[in-house]
């Protein structure tokens, strides 16, 4: 045989080779064999599934967070596409919940971006019938001045026994156990600050 | 909750949750874990893979029934009959543990000779004042001992939410004066204890709970087997506990059988508080509260002002951490003030507004409705559906000036005005409502930085994940922006009551185009600095002469060293179980609070199986799993010199630091509204008399008999309580989170639980003509409200004091608006509340159930007026009295 010849000839021997090893390869008893001895995982694996990549594989970053329901306090991680929540899920390093979220925490990006959250400010006038519109500066303007005023008017400096009071017992504020400690802190600070002690949250709820 | 605060000298729960799998023997009471913290509950149930007991005692019949060894049905409003049955078993059958309660409790010490007990008194402790509906104290005290007050009201002593996180109890001196360690003494806390529950014999318990004697004895049987040196049992409550009139004493009950069993501070024992939103905690740490400051410092009360020395006097203990009080009062004025808070002006203290006694979120209500409230911020709350009593919070919203409502939807608290059930009925028309409204698009926390306080008191920190868009602001912006605002409007004025806002330390650095202020800058506030301007490592580096200053003293050291400590996520598979390097919990990352116990007095471990913190002698030093809960180089020997204050006046021996004494309280002498000891009262509105006394329900509730906004329906010994015979109790589904909010505007959530209903028996059912998945109109003299029938034997009848009676159970989630929308159950409930704490009782009142939908438009009015006229009239052919009204003590 000519060299060229041999080498073809190997070559084709070597390519049939292949193809012998392949069709032997594919049997399912064989491909259970490699590592998979009851047949449910990779031996029986599609081409599709094999290739398939999890939703969060394109996301841009992923952010710790804690759920906010109930105060089990479970981790979770925010996946970030393009600026937007595409996926929380429960973060398996937490000593505490170890991946596992409830329905409440599974469903928060669907809370996050449900179809009935608010996104502008709205004003109903007194005696009003209709929501308004708003601009977010001129609302906050408007809540100072009214803060103040009523401040103002209901100043206590005294009690009616003549002991110190220096509060405003016409303002009162409510919520907090939905929120940061560190807003908590501002709420107390501020409004301590401005004489309000009706400071109120879920404790009592 | 006070009851913790004292007992032991802390309000936050006692454990972290992941040690409960460390537990022989779980008892879950007044808690739904299974569906209500469904992630936490891995933990009661990897215990009960290894093998512990897990009893449920409860109402009703519910997954967490289902997963635990045993369930026990009681009836709602009864368990402190119940427990105090335990404590009776324990104490007649010498089942406590000696060596525990005669070192670590109050037990050996003698009480006041004056002290009279509610089994002498017919249901009332000495001290009552039917006049005020008040007791004083003084006979309560410890033999020898003087009252010693806190800030607020010295007569009174440390009470309410100061004692709910932080606070331990006051004596005027740290060591009693009077003790007998043989427990032989008439008068000494241990045989005051066994004249107390010798009448909760296991029959008593049975006719007055309704279970049966045989489960009341395994219970008390399992528990104490599951006791003692090689073995810990642990109790987990949620507000099936707390919220009655009796709350506070209910878990109270709780604390002195921990105390008993020789539980508290050991692996797998404790009390595990499950708090229902993601920071509870922490609002009341760094309060969201009238009565307290952060840290659980009082707030200035308008009777008792005396200035910044009188109130750390008042605040101040002669032992242990609470004699560092004026530390954590000046570090709080100097972040608070910075350099306008001098020694020469007291630390501007005078600058803090002064409350009254009550000036809660229910007495806020009542003010509304007389117009003296006239504006109303709510932020992350819907009182209109999730407070007690949901008319009367809606007519006090009506008759504000101004209401600021800030969510994440436009939740019923923001729309009342258009879309209320008095609009429906047409008692409030909208054009004649005066209220401006503004409603304010919040962020969630996914678009902001901070920290929560979970359940366990840890510390954990949220990073932002998203920019929120339009509108959508933070808590945090919109506070620090409104501060901001304030403060330029008033920098010109002189008036000195806008000093406190001028001189207001507000630097906090703003990110974003939305000027969003840093998060991080607040906690490192809250950790607070030293006069170098380095951030402090633990709160015993704080000092009184004005050179550090610290936003939350309990909170020191979650900022140490520069660090974000509460930002630490090292994954559990790279430490051990406790965790420690996971967050940060308050106090200095210790995860098991009054862990000392977890040793025997000399400083060794109780048992191999149960070591977790102990006395290296070599060292000289406690070491362990946890991070000790004990001055580390105190020896177990220590004894205090006759003129050691503070810290170093706590024994060697005494594991309960926050206390004056460093001992656990069975018997509680001061701190307390009503009563040194839990006893057993009905609910404020029962259809049942009580087995034990002719005062039927808790004196000391608070009650508003005057207001016409909050009838009362007619109780046992009234005429006019059969309209009402039915027991209600409130709860919640996984599904949905408290009023709805954030979860009945989801759809997902709203899918999975779409309508609200009511919970009967099928005996009830046939009594009452009531279908399975038809229509039942519930009824109380506050409101009618309609759902659908969910006929089932989860929800059992009781036989009590010789008669079947049924229970009637509602989730309480709904109202008008959201994707799904129902009856709320809040509509129905009064607001008769508990004295220490001020919280409504949802779990235990009285209702009538009908078949059909409730009456439409004006009709639902009428109906209601006719209702409670029939009532009334029928009250007037026999009205009860009890002794509170009339009887001194």
């Amino acid at each position: 045989m000519r060299k060229e010849d041999r080498s073809a000839f190997l070559r084709g021997r070597g390519k049939l080779k292949r193809e012998i090893a392949e069709l032997v390869k594919s049997w399912p008893v064989l491909r259970q064999l490699d590592g998979d001895p009851l047949g449910l995982g990779k031996s029986v694996q599609s081409n599709r599934s094999r290739t398939l990549e999890p939703r969060i594989a394109e996301a841009d970053h992923v952010a710790q967070s804690i759920c906010p329901f109930c105060a089990v306090g479970c981790a979770q991680l925010v996946y970030v596409k393009d600026g937007a929540v595409m996926q929380v899920e429960g973060d398996p390093a937490s000593p505490i919940s170890r991946g596992r979220l409830c329905p409440k925490g599974a469903a928060t990006k669907n809370m996050h971006d449900g179809p009935l959250r608010e996104y502008k400010v709205k004003y109903r006038r007194p005696y009003g019938t209709e929501w308004e519109e708003l601009p977010l500066e001129q609302a906050m303007d408007m809540i100072v001045d009214r803060i103040l005023r009523t401040r103002e008017e209901t100043w206590e400096e005294t009690t009616r026994e003549g002991n110190p009071a220096k509060r405003t017992m016409g303002i009162a504020n409510l919520g907090g156990a939905t929120l940061d400690n560190e807003e908590n802190y501002l709420i107390k600070k501020l409004l301590t600050s401005l004489g309000v002690v009706q400071v109120e949250n879920q404790a009592r709820i | 909750m006070p009851s913790l605060g004292t007992s032991f000298g802390r309000g936050g729960a006692t454990d972290y949750q992941q040690d409960l799998m460390n537990s022989d023997c779980i008892t879950i009471m007044g808690s739904n874990m299974a569906e209500n913290h469904p992630v936490g509950f891995q933990w009661v149930l990897e215990a009960r893979e290894r093998g512990a007991e897990v009893v449920h005692i409860d109402p009703r019949f519910t997954r967490t029934s289902a997963m635990s060894t045993k369930y026990i049905g009681i009836r709602a409003g009864s368990d402190i009959a119940f427990l105090g049955g335990v404590v009776n078993y324990i104490l007649e059958n010498d089942r406590w543990f000696h060596e525990y309660v005669r070192t670590y409790t109050n037990a050996r010490v003698i009480i006041d000779d004056a002290y009279v007990d509610t089994e002498e008194a017919d249901g009332l402790f000495s001290g009552w004042d039917p006049e005020q509906g008040k007791y004083d104290a003084t006979t309560w005290q410890y033999k020898g001992m003087q009252v010693h007050g806190s800030g607020g009201s010295p007569e009174e002593g440390v009470k309410g939410e100061q004692s709910h996180g932080s606070h331990g109890g006051l004596l005027s001196h740290g060591d009693p004066p009077e003790e007998d360690w043989d427990l032989e003494h008439p008068r000494c806390v241990f045989q005051i204890l066994k004249r107390h529950y010798a009448r909760y014999t296991p029959e008593f318990v049975a006719e007055t709970c309704g279970c049966t004697v045989e489960e009341f004895l395994w219970y008390a049987d399992t528990i104490c087997k599951n006791s003692g040196r090689e073995r810990t049992g642990a109790f987990a409550y949620a507000v099936g506990w707390t919220q009655h009139t009796t709350g506070v004493q209910l878990i109270r009950s709780a604390a002195i059988i921990q105390l008993l069993l020789g539980n508290m501070g050991r692996p797998g024992g404790g009390i595990m508080a499950l708090r229902g939103h993601a920071s509870i905690q922490g609002s009341t740490d760094i309060p969201t509260l009238y009565n307290i400051l952060p840290g659980y410092l009082v707030m200035p009360h308008t009777e008792h002002y005396g200035g910044l020395q009188k109130y750390i006097e008042r605040s101040t203990a002669p032992a242990g951490w609470w004699g560092n009080a004026d530390a954590y009062i000046v570090s709080l004025l100097k972040a608070w003030w910075g350099p306008a808070a001098t020694k020469e002006n007291e630390f501007c203290f005078s600058w803090l507004p002064r409350i009254d006694d009550d000036n809660s979120h229910y007495w806020t209500v009542q003010q509304m409705l007389k117009g003296k409230v006239k504006g109303y911020i709510v932020a992350g709350e819907n009182p209109a559906v999730g407070s007690a009593n949901g008319r009367a919070q809606r007519l006090g919203l009506a008759q504000l000036d101004w209401l600021v409502v800030r969510d994440l939807v436009e939740i019923e608290t923001a729309s009342f005005w258009y879309d209320s059930p008095e609009i429906e009925s047409g008692e409030l028309r909208t054009e004649q409502i005066p209220t401006e409204v503004f409603f304010m698009p919040a962020s969630t926390h996914l678009e902001k930085d901070g920290s929560f306080t979970n359940t366990q008191r840890l510390l954990q920190w949220h990073f932002k994940a998203v920019e929120p868009k339009e509108d959508c602001r933070s808590e945090l912006w919109f506070y620090y922006h409104l501060g901001k605002k304030i403060k330029e409007k008033l920098k010109e004025s002189q008036d000195p009551k806008d000093w406190p806002v001028q001189h207001l330390t507000w630097e906090y650095g703003e990110q974003g185009g939305n000027e969003e202020p840093s998060a991080s800058d607040v906690l490192r506030e809250i950790n607070g600095y030293d006069d170098h301007g380095q951030l402090l490592a633990a709160y015993k580096l704080l000092k009184a002469d004005g050179s550090t200053s610290c936003g939350c003293w309990i909170y020191c050291g979650a900022y140490a060293d520069g660090k974000n400590m509460a930002a630490r996520k090292t994954p559990h598979w790279e430490q051990t179980y406790t965790a420690l390097e996971w967050a940060w919990s308050w106090p200095a990352n210790r995860r098991l609070l009054y862990n000392r116990a977890s040793a025997d007095p000399d400083g060794k471990a109780w048992s191999d199986r149960k070591e977790l913190v102990w006395w290296d002698a070599e060292q000289k030093k406690w070491t362990g799993h946890d991070t000790p809960d004990f001055d580390e180089e105190k020896p177990p020997d220590y004894v205090p010199p006759d003129d050691a204050k503070g810290p170093d006046a706590i024994a060697g021996n005494h594991p309960f630091i926050m206390q004056a004494d460093g001992l656990g309280w069975l018997y509680v002498p001061q701190g307390l509204e009503d009563g040194p000891l839990p006893t057993h009262y009905e609910p404020h509105e029962s259809p049942f008399d009580n087995p034990l006394y002719s005062q039927r329900a808790n004196p000391r509730r608070q009650q508003n008999k005057d207001l016409e906004e909050d009838p009362y329906n007619p109780v046992a010994g009234e005429g006019g309580s059969e309209l009402f015979p039915y027991v209600v109790t409130t709860y919640r589904l996984t599904e949905h989170h408290t009023a709805g909010g954030m979860t009945r505007f989801t759809p997902y959530l709203s899918e999975l639980q779409p309508q609200m209903f009511v919970e009967v028996h099928p005996d009830l059912a046939r009594e009452r003509g009531l279908e399975h998945g038809g229509w039942a109109t519930i009824v109380t003299m506050r409101s009618a409200i309609e759902a659908r029938v969910l006929v089932t034997d989860r929800m059992r009848p009781m036989k009590v004091n010789g008669a079947v009676r049924h229970q009637v159970g509602l989730p309480y989630h709904w109202g008008q608006r959201g994707l799904v929308t129902g009856g709320a159950a809040n509509d129905l409930a009064h607001m008769a509340l508990d004295p220490n704490v001020h919280i409504q009782e949802v779990k235990a009142f009285t209702c009538d159930i009908r078949p059909g939908r409730r009456p439409r438009g004006p009709k639902l009015a009428q109906f209601m007026d006719e209702l409670r006229a029939e009532a009334r009239a029928a009250r007037a052919t026999a009205t009860r009295h009890e002794p509170e009204e009339t009887r001194k003590t």
